[in-house]
């Protein structure tokens, strides 16, 4: 009986623990975004403050309000930004997961020569950086004339490895009894891939999509290699020419509310697609 | 006699060459009924072969040039490897902090995301998505948009909340700087590294640790498992290791590739080139040099550490 009710006692500690831990780290790792959030809202009265502090006391949307005006007499109006980081990411978003998905669904379901050469190819990409092809695929692009236009920001990044083994991991898991129903039904494969295999393929498609999305956003490149006009620039590179240049904060509140509009869209896609990130991970494994 | 046995072995030759071609034709017979296929592959092999196969040819072919993108190519051997290797004091001390970084980085963030994913695997599922989210938010915010926060934090005068508590607290008397001191500048881009590092691969630990069988867990008991370290020692990672394996290898390519938080927070150079990384200097020669061959050969030792560092990690982890 007492034995029964220490060791209740142990593992209740040893959760109490565990919780302890996790919610210190986690609001650890918070603390940087918190900061940024907090920067964004502080008045110019605020922001130069000596001792330094943390946490906003009178929140001010001045800030955003300066983003908008400030940049807004200069050439280039911050939106425009905005809207060139939309375009090129949406592209590569859409363009990546129907490319990837069209290409896995063979891989995984089909039966014909060279398939795993394919995919051991596909598996190899994994293992470098596309950021070391970085020069070819400048040369390609000029060479092309595809230079400061939105496609020179979107094809290289369309046949993404990561989003082509993920949907192919996902898709071999999924039984073939529908595929050969669809298929005595005298569906065409193109019926069964719009039909069958899209509708299935949604968790994975929602990873990936998260994955890609969050890549394309981020990324200065594209911008910063492949055009040389100040309107065909991104979001990211206008952030970087806002701040001023390394090291060196300029606009400090400016800086914040413009860092800040940048990172909210990205959360917002990795809650929205987490449940089904998760689903997908799980058959992400690699094997010899 | 000769000749008999001579016959027998143009007959076998035949054979052979029929053998052959039947093999080929059957093949191409297989190729046609499966075109379907191939036109579904086709748009990704398109773009994958013109964006990253290409490339890396083009690469390979340039790294034997000296080609600044006005003159056409020139062949000059070995000459840019020797160069690099040889001359470059700069290249090496980048390699050098390159290595350093990935060899800490790379484990303490692979081990760190995985130990995470294991704690949070065994709370209840409904707490699970608030942790998750504090975990894997800071890899998905960009390495610019969160300068402003580092250089506040890291920052170099008495404002720098690092300075500002270190001061207070009577641990340094005059403020330190953290971004221009050549000893603090690898240290400052490990932490910022290692804070965005819960990223893909931390999610595949998570979605693989939950769906470990429970089973597994009960037979374990039965055998004699009591602690929990034993559970994750014995059933846990045995069964989570094609997770681990995707892991790694994303690991390594994510800490072989350190630019943008390094750029950001101490410039391009860096302070006598403190924070110079291999892709830094790559960049460098390629868009601001435009010394093409000379960085197409940078990109190809780069290229060949990422592709031997995984094939070395494929053969300890991939073993059954």
């Amino acid at each position: 009986m007492t034995s029964t009710v220490r060791s209740k006692l142990r593992i209740d500690y040893s959760s109490l623990f565990l919780y302890v831990f996790l919610t210190a780290f986690g609001l650890l790792m918070l603390a940087p975004l918190v900061y940024m959030a907090s920067t964004a809202l502080k008045p110019v009265s605020e922001l130069f403050l000596f001792p330094p502090r943390f946490f906003v006391v009178n929140p001010t949307l001045i800030n955003f309000r300066d983003l908008l005006l400030v940049t807004g007499t200069s050439i280039v109006p911050f939106t425009r930004y905005v809207l060139n980081s939309l375009i090129i990411t949406s592209g590569i978003v859409v363009g990546g997961v129907f490319i990837s998905a069209m290409a896995a669904y063979p891989l995984a379901k089909h039966n014909m020569p060279f398939k795993k050469t394919i995919f051991d190819m596909v598996v190899a990409a994994l293992m470098f950086s596309p950021l070391v092809l970085q020069i070819p695929q400048y040369m390609l692009i000029s060479r092309t004339g595809l230079m400061n236009s939105y496609f020179a920001m979107i094809l290289p990044y369309l046949a993404a490895p990561i989003g082509m083994f993920l949907m192919t991991q996902f898709l071999r898991q999924i039984p073939d009894a529908l595929l050969e129903a669809a298929r005595i039904d005298g569906a065409s494969e193109w019926k069964v891939f719009r039909v069958i295999i899209m509708p299935m393929l949604k968790p994975a498609i929602a990873t990936f999509a998260l994955f890609s999305f969050i890549q394309a956003w981020n990324d200065p490149y594209p911008a910063m290699v492949y055009t040389t006009y100040e309107d065909m620039k991104s979001l990211p590179l206008a952030i970087l020419t806002i701040s001023g240049g390394a090291g060196v904060v300029a606009r400090v509140g400016t800086f914040a509310a413009a860092s800040f509009l940048m990172i909210i869209p990205t959360i917002i896609v990795f809650v929205v697609t987490q449940r089904m990130v998760l689903q997908t991970m799980a058959h992400s494994g690699l094997k010899e | 006699m000769i000749s008999n046995e001579a016959a027998v072995v143009i007959l076998k030759k035949k054979q052979a060459t029929s053998l052959r071609s039947g093999k080929m034709s059957r093949l191409w017979s297989d190729i046609k009924r499966n075109r379907v296929s191939y036109l579904f592959l086709a748009p990704f092999l398109l773009l994958f072969s013109f964006f990253t196969i290409m490339p890396i040819v083009i690469s390979v072919f340039l790294s034997f040039t000296y080609y600044n993108i006005l003159q056409p190519a020139k062949f000059i051997g070995l000459s840019n490897y020797r160069l690099l290797f040889v001359d470059d004091d700069i290249f090496l001390q980048a390699v050098g902090i390159t290595l350093k970084f990935a060899f800490i980085t790379g484990p303490v963030g692979y081990v760190m995301a995985f130990l995470l994913a294991w704690l949070i695997s065994q709370i209840p599922i409904k707490y699970r998505f608030f942790y998750t989210l504090c975990f894997y938010t800071p890899s998905i915010t960009s390495a610019v948009a969160m300068s402003v926060v580092w250089v506040y934090i890291f920052a170099g005068d008495r404002k720098g909340l690092l300075n500002y508590h270190a001061t207070k607290l009577g641990i340094i008397d005059e403020p330190y700087l953290f971004l221009q001191n050549i000893n603090s500048i690898v240290p400052v881009i490990i932490i910022v590294s290692l804070w965005m590092s819960m990223g893909v691969g931390f999610l595949a630990f998570l979605a693989g640790l939950q769906n470990v069988p429970k089973d597994l867990y009960e037979a374990g008991s039965i055998d004699g498992v009591k602690y929990r370290w034993q559970e994750l020692w014995y059933i846990t990672i045995p069964s989570v290791k094609p997770q681990l394996l995707f892991g790694a290898v994303l690991q390594v390519v994510v800490s072989l590739t350190v630019f943008d938080v390094s750029v950001q927070l101490v410039g391009l150079p860096s302070p006598l080139y403190a924070g110079h990384t291999i892709l830094v200097h790559l960049y460098d020669y390629a868009f601001i040099r435009f010394e093409m061959g000379y960085a197409s050969a940078i990109a190809i030792v780069l290229f060949c550490m990422m592709m031997g560092l995984n094939r070395l990690i494929f053969n300890i982890l991939g073993r059954d």
